[in-house]
């Protein structure tokens, strides 16, 4: 165990879950807080200053999205939510009200790992300006002269295709709810229309991936929204 | 009746089926039968009833008559004996069997005497062989005793051999119906010998009667008939057996008999004739009455004795039907060969009606006979029916008085206005004028006002106008002819007008008939709550009956929610009652049972304002089908609940198993897969070599996912189940529902390839990502189950007009026959062996979710091996706005 990772502030109130990661997380070199009600978690959330919180959306004191709301207020902290399946609102109004990320219990190791990478390794990269030039596997973005290469072939993208890509390469690696994209990309006062996004994103993979059935680059979170994979290699 | 080959027509089993089904139900009827009072038919039931009591069964006298003779009294003693229930009627106590006492009493052998009796008033029955009927009905075995002049259709023949007409029937069918019938003969000798020693019990009286009755021709003939009868009988039981036995050599061709029964008195006659010839050939047989619609019509009368001839032939075991027809030989011919009748039996007519109108009574039976040419016409002699009406002048309906009123008042009129004008006018229009008169009248009223206005002008004008003056005498012989005209005008116009007002009436009433029940029928298709229907019943019949008409429907525990007896006892025995039937005729209102196929389902109540209006055969026929009618719609609605009902509870009760087998053994089994890993791992995790440990680990790993998945489809399945899948339909590409699909079986694939081929053209489907991107899921895992390691899954997609297609294709071990609906439900599995791991709801999931979005799902073999899992959706267009943003997408670079 070192004391040299990152904090993790876990709040979860069920104490298997907690064993778990009690014992997972410490060994991938990150220090862990737990908290077991949302009072608890708030608390830690601001005395001990975690570098990224895990939070469960179905506690016994308050549910996670006044939590993810409250801790919004004054903290950046990276939050990835965990919920059971089938809960998908849940996750979008956590998602919507300033979490990361999120998880569908049951999750592997591996899976929360990859997460947990990704939450902070944005929250580092805000800290810093935008880079150019955006590259994930065979697409390359430059963001400044908004120039779009599909394995070194400059491909054409409709205005309304690119402003979706420049948002979700904000927000690469991490997801995007259908409502969040819907509204950087048309403006605050559509009404949310996924059907016109879901289009959009159809086209957009036809230019930017092989294969539209096996999309690497632009995946769906189904009935939660989108996410660009910002860890593939080219090949 | 059996196939060539001479095996029982699957019909006639049936049938026999339900005959044994219905008489284990009902108790066994033994009729001890004979020719006349005295042959000792008492004693010997009681000498039977003595031996089955000595078997051990449990015997009770229902009601023996004794009439105080010794041996009779010695027989009868030892037997519980039924006390009678005491009936007042007209200041004497009767004394009759107790039906209640019986039923709640209940022995196994009952024994009632003398079948035939008639009740005193205010029983429940109005027969004797009613209350047999439904003690019989309740499970009791009844001894009973029956004369053959007691046997309706041999009623007439009684009364010709011995004078006197026995009042007292009892239905053939019931007699028919009697599971044994024993014959107790004694030679006539012996009988007057009887008779003479006062062993035979007769009423005062009745001695004299009985006189005449008891002689040796007399008895000599009753004695045959009887005999006749029970011999009848013993072919009739030697015929069923045969047909039972699928022996049909000696089975006669079907013959069907047609007994035209006209609106004469004794057509009753003519209804026994056609029973007896019925039986001896063995067919059914139809009583036909046929009602003229231009001849004016039924009187009230008239109608109510036809309708009780009518009811007589069907106590006979006879269809009764009433047809409405212009041209009676027509009608009969028209029915008679849409029937396949092959005798029609046709009373003679009277031979004053025929010199009366002889061409016209001729011609309708030489009508008849030219009209049937395969058919037998037999003409019954009418011979006791001379008191018949000798013209139908003299029978017409009767008149309202005002038809004479105005009979008189035009005549005095036109006299009043001839005196007038006497002098200014020749007596030829005088004439002229009364002719007026008598058509006006004619026009107005009926045949006898006409006819008597005529004889009135006739008269007036020969006093008033025809020189000498204010005599009878006439001057001058041409006003005879005068007189002559008036007359036949008169004759002529009314009945012409009479004619075409009873055309006029009778196709009205056809016409109320028809848009009754049409109207009935309408709104029970339009019913969809029982209370509709009831409530439609009850307007129409109302519409019908004047009155008021109430239905009580059945409880589903099978209580009827009244405490109006006849009502129960209509519902229960699925019979008439009430006013106007045989049953509790007493009652204020008529009782019709709603039968259905399976049961009754309640009762309808017609209390009528004027009683008369439910004896009119046509409204009471009315009535009836209207019941039978609302009965089936009842049953419609109701079956319509119940069987969903039912069919809920059986599935829920097969799930129930289905899930504790399942959830025993399928999430069982990797439960203690993972346990052992796991405790082996917490107990000497330290001791084994590091690959075994990351073999248990990767075990609890692929055990939990795979329960993980089970606890998903569970839930999914219950989500199906109950209702609760909430589906959310959006336009979007299929594409991407199948991309997480892929994706998120990626695991499982373990290496094998998915071909996915969707066009690119292919348009937006309206459906919930979520949903079906499960149900790709599960056809991959189907696939993926039951085909080999190793062989390629492919998932494409077509488009047709109206339809998206989805097809996810195996090469592997294809559905077995007969079972490509099957795969489709819970808990079924093509391959049990516990290599294919699964619970068998992956694809009932997948029926649910396509079934919820109108679409639909079925499985084919696949050409070369394997199968085929298609999922068809339905296409549409998608909004304005999501297909012109499509469009609109200029491919442009944005730069």
């Amino acid at each position: 165990m070192t004391s040299t990772g990152p904090l993790v502030l876990l709040i979860e109130d069920e104490p298997q879950m907690r064993r778990f990661l009690r014992s997972a997380l410490p060994a991938h070199e990150y220090r862990l807080v737990e908290a077991a009600t949302m009072q608890d978690g708030l608390m830690h959330a601001a005395g001990r200053n975690p570098d990224l919180i895990l939070l469960d959306l179905g506690l016994p004191d308050g549910d996670g999205l006044d939590a993810t709301r409250r801790i919004r207020e004054w903290s950046a902290t990276p939050i990835i939510v965990l919920s059971a399946r089938g809960l998908e609102h849940d996750k979008i109004a956590a998602l919507d009200a300033g979490a990361d990320d999120y998880l569908t219990k049951p999750f592997s190791v591996g899976e929360l790992l990859a997460r947990m990478r990704v939450a902070l390794r944005h929250a580092a990269r805000a800290q810093q300006p935008q880079e150019a030039v955006f590259r994930a596997g065979t697409l390359s973005v430059d963001l400044v002269r908004r120039l779009v290469t599909v394995a070194g072939v400059e491909t054409h993208l409709s205005p309304t295709e690119y402003k979706l890509l420049a948002t979700l390469i904000r927000h690469a690696g991490m997801v995007c709810t259908q409502r969040q994209l819907v509204r950087e990309v048309w403006g605050q006062h559509v009404v949310d229309d996924t059907q016109n996004l879901r289009v959009v994103v159809a086209q957009l993979r036809r230019k930017i991936e092989v294969d539209t059935a096996r999309p690497k680059l632009l995946q769906t979170e189904p009935g939660v929204g989108y996410r660009l994979r910002d860890d593939v290699d080219a090949d | 009746m059996t196939d060539r080959d001479g095996r029982p027509d699957p019909d006639a089993l049936l049938a026999r089926v339900h005959d044994e089904q219905v008489r284990r139900t009902r108790g066994r009827f033994k009729l001890f039968f004979g020719a006349a009072p005295g042959v000792g038919k008492t004693v010997t039931m009681l000498e039977a009833a003595a031996a089955r009591r000595g078997e051990g069964v449990d015997v009770v006298i229902g009601i023996v008559e004794t009439h105080g003779r010794k041996d009779t009294l010695r027989l009868a003693e030892g037997f519980d004996v039924l006390s009678r229930r005491a009936f007042e009627h007209r200041g004497t106590t009767l004394h009759e069997f107790d039906i209640d006492a019986a039923l709640h009493r209940r022995p196994a052998l009952l024994l009632i005497d003398e079948l035939a009796h008639t009740n005193a008033p205010g029983s429940r029955h109005a027969k004797r062989w009613q209350d047999v009927d439904e003690v019989l009905d309740a499970g009791i075995d009844v001894y009973s005793t029956l004369n053959v002049q007691h046997v309706e259709s041999l009623n007439d023949v009684v009364a010709q051999i011995t004078g006197i007409t026995v009042r007292e029937t009892v239905p053939d069918h019931v007699i028919a119906e009697a599971d044994e019938i024993e014959l107790v003969d004694v030679s006539p000798e012996v009988l007057i010998e009887r008779l003479r020693d006062g062993k035979v019990y007769v009423p005062e009286q009745a001695a004299r009667a009985l006189e005449r009755f008891f002689r040796k021709g007399n008895l000599l003939a009753l004695r045959e008939l009887a005999l006749r009868q029970t011999a009848s009988r013993v072919d009739a039981d030697m015929r069923g057996w045969m047909r039972r036995s699928g022996i049909r050599d000696t089975w006669a061709a079907t013959e069907r008999v047609l007994v035209c029964v006209g609106r004469g008195e004794r057509q009753d006659r003519l209804v026994r004739r056609g029973k007896r010839l019925a039986e001896a050939l063995d067919a059914e047989w139809i009583a036909l009455n046929v009602e003229p619609v231009v001849a004016g019509g039924f009187s009230d009368d008239e109608r109510a004795i036809v309708g009780e001839h009518l009811r007589l032939a069907e106590s006979l075991g006879a269809r009764a039907v009433t047809l409405m027809g212009d041209h009676i030989a027509t009608a009969i011919a028209d029915f008679a060969s849409a029937n396949n009748v092959t005798r029609i039996v046709v009373g003679q007519p009277h031979r004053s009606a025929a010199n009366w109108r002889p061409w016209r009574r001729h011609s309708m039976l030489d009508a008849l006979v030219q009209r049937t040419a395969n058919v037998d016409v037999l003409v019954v002699s009418d011979a006791h029916d001379d008191d018949a009406p000798a013209s139908p002048l003299l029978r017409a309906t009767p008149v309202p008085p005002v038809g004479y009123a105005w009979a008189v008042g035009a005549v005095g009129v036109v006299t009043a206005i001839g005196l007038l004008l006497r002098d200014r006018i020749s007596t030829t229009d005088i004439a002229m004028l009364y002719i007026l008169g008598i058509a006006i009248v004619g026009s107005r009223a009926r045949y006898r006002p006409a006819l008597l206005a005529s004889v009135l002008a006739i008269l007036a004008f020969d006093v008033c106008f025809v020189p000498p003056f204010y005599t009878l005498a006439v001057s001058d012989g041409n006003y005879v002819l005068t007189f002559l005209m008036m007359l036949v005008v008169a004759v002529l116009v009314s009945r012409l007008t009479s004619t075409l007002r009873s055309q006029a009436d009778a196709a009205q009433a056809r016409e109320r008939r028809t848009a009754a029940a049409y109207a009935l029928s309408a709104d029970l298709s339009a019913a969809r709550e029982p209370a509709d229907i009831v409530q439609a019943i009850e307007r129409h019949s109302v519409s019908v009956v004047a009155g008021s008409a109430t239905v009580t429907l059945r409880h589903p525990d099978g209580s009827l929610p009244t405490d109006d007896g006849v009502a129960r006892w209509a519902s229960e025995h699925r019979q008439l009652a009430g006013l106007g039937t045989q049953t509790l005729p007493a009652s204020p209102a008529l009782y019709i049972p709603l039968v259905a196929s399976e049961s009754s389902l309640g009762v309808l109540r017609v209390a009528p304002t004027d009683p008369r209006a439910v004896s009119d055969p046509t409204r009471r026929q009315l009535l009836e089908s209207f019941a039978s009618q609302a009965a089936i719609a009842l049953e419609r609605v109701v079956l319509a609940t119940g069987t969903q009902q039912a069919r809920v509870e059986i599935e829920a009760e097969r799930l129930r198993t289905s899930l504790l087998s399942s959830l025993s053994h399928d999430l069982r089994t990797p439960l203690g897969a993972i346990e052992g890993a796991a405790s082996s791992l917490a107990d000497s995790g330290d001791l084994l070599p590091p690959a075994a440990r990351r073999d248990l680990a990767e075990a609890i790993v692929e055990e939990s996912r795979r329960m993980t998945r089970m606890v998903g489809n569970l839930l999914d399945m219950i989500r199906v189940e109950t209702g609760a899948l909430s589906v959310h339909q959006e336009w979007q590409p299929l594409e991407e529902v199948v991309s997480v699909a892929l994706l998120r079986i990626d695991e499982r694939l373990a290496g094998r390839t998915v071909t996915v081929d969707l066009p690119l053209t292919l348009p937006l489907v309206r459906i919930d990502g979520i949903l079906i991107e499960q149900v790709l899921i599960n056809l991959l895992e189907n696939a993926i189950k039951y085909s080999p390691a190793g062989t390629p899954i492919e998932l494409s997609a077509s488009a047709t007009r109206d339809e998206v297609i989805i097809a996810v294709s195996d090469r592997g071990i294809g559905i077995p026959e007969g079972q490509a609906q099957a795969i489709f439900d819970k808990f079924h599995r093509v391959d049990h062996s516990p290599s294919t791991p699964g619970v068998g709801l992956g694809l009932t999931i997948c029926r649910g979710i396509v079934l919820a979005h109108a679409g639909r799902i079925w499985a084919e073999h696949r050409a070369g091996g394997g199968s085929v899992l298609r999922v068809a959706l339905p296409a549409g267009e998608p909004p304005e706005h999501i297909s012109r943003m499509t469009d609109a997408l200029p491919d442009g670079n944005p730069a």
